[in-house]
């Protein structure tokens, strides 16, 4: 039911008298706003008129917050005081990249403890690019005892001690996803914490970690846990260990596997590739570490009801590869290494005409010496064969304006364009221009573009189109990128419905951070580093605009009126008081 | 941190570094000296190299075709700065300040002299950070296919995750080519393995069967790889035909500037010459003929990890 039409029947009676009641008694209103899943419709929701914004908060099970630090945990629980699952994300996506500094903040205690009291009934915990510490994580296993989720994405902070306290206090768990954290893996014994008679774990993800388990307890817990449909081991088990977990869960939606090239007997393949035909609900398959191309045959009757094969951490050339796609009919989402080269690229387009979204990663990413992966060729080659790609990741190491031109041609529904050009302001390494005219036909033709990440040799031209065309964009991520304030001037004013923009290493300055003066309050975050913005120009945007929070980091040694990296982002909370020396909130 | 064991034949004193850097940026003159290719094997010259702790960058792993080029890594002052080794050491040289434990490390951006690495604990960098729009880095390059040798390597990039960047570093993606020759193939009649010099565009290959020692192996790679050096001669003004005799090549190349290490079977990068030559040629996967500029820190198996 469309938010608009309730809108409708609500204003036909006297809207403007709040003492009126509503045509709807609360709790009906209530009861319909229950069912709106997405956050985004209930914030919409929220605005419409006071009735509403009561009847939205109190039916909202689910609260998403994009950046810790716009809120506080006190103002989110006066708000919304039936919340049982919630979302976090912390520090600046350029975290990952190491470029924040380390204590920077985003602990997840202070949530934690505020949540315990308010809502002790909480059930889902995810968060990504938190710190959370082991201590924190003994916290949130005994104060909610009807806990049931905990994803952890890029966090760091905490060991598999942690891990221990979750699997040993929460009897109602059913998933715990580990997924590349900064974790201190002290040791595989955590998985041994799960009670004998725990059995309700839906969804296990250890990837993340290196150490041993021990594979009798993970057997037992597998086998236990009928409702069990995600697994992803880590690298330390292995293909005859795994033999033996499928057999016990042939339900398994989603599967990562471990390690997949030990030595194997003829009877322990045959058996492995029974194990495997067996489980025919399987769409995602992922792991498969150091595979070897010869047992890959193994997983053909899986692959032809897969719609999503993770291929990052297996090391295929470009024959195995075709080999593998060509039992894969049905794959949507398809992540490989570049060691597939161009070669196992064209047997993407060949085989997978649903595919939607592909992520190719560099193998060698700091090798220059050895130029292999992939080139513009490979990507042009699954255009021609996959027009309904939307999602696009792509590391290459040459590209050309009328590649690019190409395959938005072809695949003109792009909504997640990031191509990397690894080698820092590469330009068209034909023609030798910059790649401006690359970007400006992404942007002229995907009309329905949310996330673009720029590379290789642009000018401002680059950010001309971006605002001029690339309307519905949210995400804009830029290094190395850009001549002049023109450029950033030109996002600004064009992208009306920008939310992220990380920068970094450009030729900005204050002109360019300031042209955004208006726009920062509707935006989510703006990470801008190693650019030319002074720390004056960032006390005057701090000045003008109060309800921003600008923190500078500076580094030792560096000028003391330069701002080396600049993080502004809008909140209620106001400035934040756990921010390190090295932070400095304006 | 261990101390390695210093080995004469690896690395450089600081005071060579500032002229080394002015021998890469000069397009005239003859540097001979400055451009010599040294394959480094044990018991030949090699200059001392002071302030050794400092320098030393503690890899826990090494991953294969590490590349920095070598003005990055000198700061304005001339300083041999490295990557700060504590902790993350997967991590090595390519995220350089891990945020763990270098909380203060340098970001450089500007691609002319490139990001420094600096280890937080033990220098004190005078950095100068570049602001000119990196049009400017590229365009001296004028085919952006093959990077060329001073390209920077910068801090976060390319943005890719830790996690992903360790387990890749750890474990490197055998780079099989598609004859499978990339394998040395022992007990057959060949042994061929690749060989690759650092600024040479293109790779060779050697069968080590034929060679009996260490000598004759360091011999035939320097014929081999002459030609490069000898280009790099050219470029220097001096031509080709300028009667270079053997023993004039062979003085180009014990030089300094080069150092040869090869890949054993578990993937780690290894001096040549440690171990006895039977024992070489039947761990080697492949050779690399590295810049000793990058081989700074390079130490053997046995001092780096004694557990094994």
């Amino acid at each position: 039911m469309e938010p608009s039409e309730l809108k409708r029947s609500k204003d036909s009676p006297n809207s403007d008298e709040s003492t009126r009641r509503s045509s709807f008694p609360d709790e009906v209103l209530e009861r319909v706003l229950s069912l709106l899943k997405s956050h985004r419709d209930r914030s919409s929701v929220s605005l419409v008129c006071k009735d509403w914004y009561n009847a939205e908060r109190w039916s909202r099970t689910h609260v998403f917050i994009g950046n810790c630090y716009s809120v506080s945990p006190e103002i989110v629980a006066r708000r919304f005081p039936k919340i049982r699952s919630v979302t976090l994300k912390g520090k600046p996506r350029f975290s990952d990249f190491n470029l924040v500094p380390e204590n920077w903040g985003a602990d997840i205690h202070a949530w934690l403890v505020v949540f315990a009291a308010k809502y002790p009934f909480l059930e889902e915990l995810r968060l990504k690019r938190m710190a959370i510490s082991d201590e924190s994580l003994e916290f949130l296993a005994v104060s909610f005892p009807n806990f049931k989720a905990l994803s952890l994405l890029s966090c760091d902070g905490f060991s598999t001690n942690g891990l221990a306290a979750i699997a040993t206090h929460c009897k109602n768990l059913t998933e715990l996803d580990i997924q590349e954290n900064g974790i201190d893996d002290k040791g595989g014994s955590w998985l041994s914490c799960f009670p004998e008679s725990f059995t309700s774990l839906e969804v296990l993800n250890f990837a993340n970690l290196s150490s041993d388990i021990n594979f009798d307890a993970l057997e037992r817990l597998v086998g236990r846990c009928k409702s069990m449909r995600v697994l992803k081991l880590n690298r330390s088990v292995s293909l005859e260990q795994l033999q033996r977990l499928l057999v016990n869960a042939p339900q398994l939606a989603e599967l990562g596997t471990g390690s997949f090239s030990e030595e194997l007997t003829f009877r322990q393949y045959v058996e492995l590739e029974s194990a495997l035909s067996n489980c025919q609900n399987m769409h995602t398959l992922y792991g498969l570490w150091d595979a070897k191309g010869i047992y890959l045959p193994a997983l053909y009757p899986v692959c032809t009801h897969l719609t999503f094969l993770n291929l990052s951490y297996a090391a295929l050339r470009s024959d195995e590869l075709a080999k593998l796609l060509a039992h894969c009919p049905r794959l949507k989402r398809l992540w490989v290494l570049d060691t597939v080269e161009d070669k196992g690229l064209e047997a993407v387009g060949l085989n997978c005409p649903l595919l939607e979204e592909l992520r190719v990663f560099p193998a060698d990413p700091f090798d220059e010496e050895i130029i292999h992966g992939v080139t513009e060729a490979g990507f042009v080659a699954v255009s021609f064969g996959c027009p309904r790609l939307q999602y696009v990741l792509y590391f290459c190491r040459q590209m050309t304006n009328a590649a690019v031109a190409t395959i938005v041609q072809n695949c003109p529904d792009f909504t997640h364009f990031r191509l990397c050009i690894m080698n820092p302001g590469q330009p068209d390494y034909i023609t030798n221009e910059p790649m401006d005219e690359a970007f400006g036909a992404v942007v002229k033709t995907c009309t329905k573009l949310q996330r673009l990440s720029v590379s290789g040799r642009l000018t401002d031209l680059t950010f001309e189109y971006i605002g001029r065309y690339a309307k519905n964009l949210e995400t804009l991520s830029v290094a190395f990128a850009g001549s002049s304030d023109w450029g950033m001037q030109c996002v600004m004013g064009g992208c009306s419905k920008l939310r992220k923009l990380e920068i970094r290493d450009c030729p900005f300055g204050n002109a360019a951070l300031l042209s955004g003066l208006e726009k920062y309050e509707s935006m989510r975050s703006l990470w801008m580093s190693a650019c030319n913005v002074t720390m004056n120009g960032c006390r005057l945007l701090a000045r003008e605009m109060p309800r921003l929070n600008v923190e500078v980091m500076k580094e030792d040694g560096s000028d003391d009126s330069q701002a080396d990296k600049v993080y502004v982002y809008r909140s209620i909370a106001g400035p934040r008081r756990d921010a390190p020396p090295s932070v400095l909130t304006l | 941190m261990s101390k390695p064991i210093e080995h004469d034949y690896i690395g450089l004193s600081e005071q060579q570094l500032p002229s080394m850097e002015k021998s890469s940026d000069k397009k005239d003159g003859l540097h001979l000296k400055d451009t010599e290719l040294r394959l480094g094997l044990p018991g030949s010259e090699s200059p001392e190299r002071e302030d050794h702790d400092q320098n030393v960058l503690s890899l826990k792993s090494f991953v294969s075709g590490a590349k920095r080029g070598f003005s990055d890594a000198l700061d304005g002052g001339g300083n041999w700065v490295f990557s700060g080794g504590s902790g993350g050491g997967t991590e090595g040289l390519f995220s350089p300040r891990r945020g763990g434990k270098n909380n203060g490390g340098k970001d450089l951006s500007g691609l002319d002299s490139g990001s420094v690495l600096k280890d937080g604990a033990a220098q004190k960098p005078s950095v100068v950070q570049e602001k000119k729009p990196q049009v400017a880095a590229t365009s001296s390059h004028g085919n952006g296919n093959i990077a060329p040798a001073s390209k920077a390597l910068v801090v976060g990039w390319p943005p890719i995750r830790s996690f992903r960047k360790n387990t890749l570093a750890a474990h490197p993606p055998k780079n099989d080519d598609g004859d499978g020759n990339a394998e040395a193939k022992l007990g057959s009649g060949c042994l061929y393995v690749k060989v690759s010099m650092d600024g040479a565009p293109y790779l060779r290959k050697v069968d080590l069967k034929i060679y009996g020692s260490y000598k004759d192996l360091s011999s035939a790679l320097e014929k081999m790889f002459s030609c490069f050096t000898i280009g790099q001669c050219g470029s220097h003004g001096v031509s080709s035909g300028d009667g270079l005799t053997e023993s004039r090549l062979i003085d180009l190349l014990h030089g300094s500037e080069y150092v040869l290490t090869y890949e054993d079977k578990d993937g780690d990068w290894m001096l040549v010459g440690d171990v006895p030559w039977e024992m070489f040629t039947d761990s080697c996967k492949r050779l690399r003929i590295m810049k000793s500029t990058e081989a700074i820190g390079l130490v053997t198996r046995q001092c780096l990890l004694p557990n094994k």
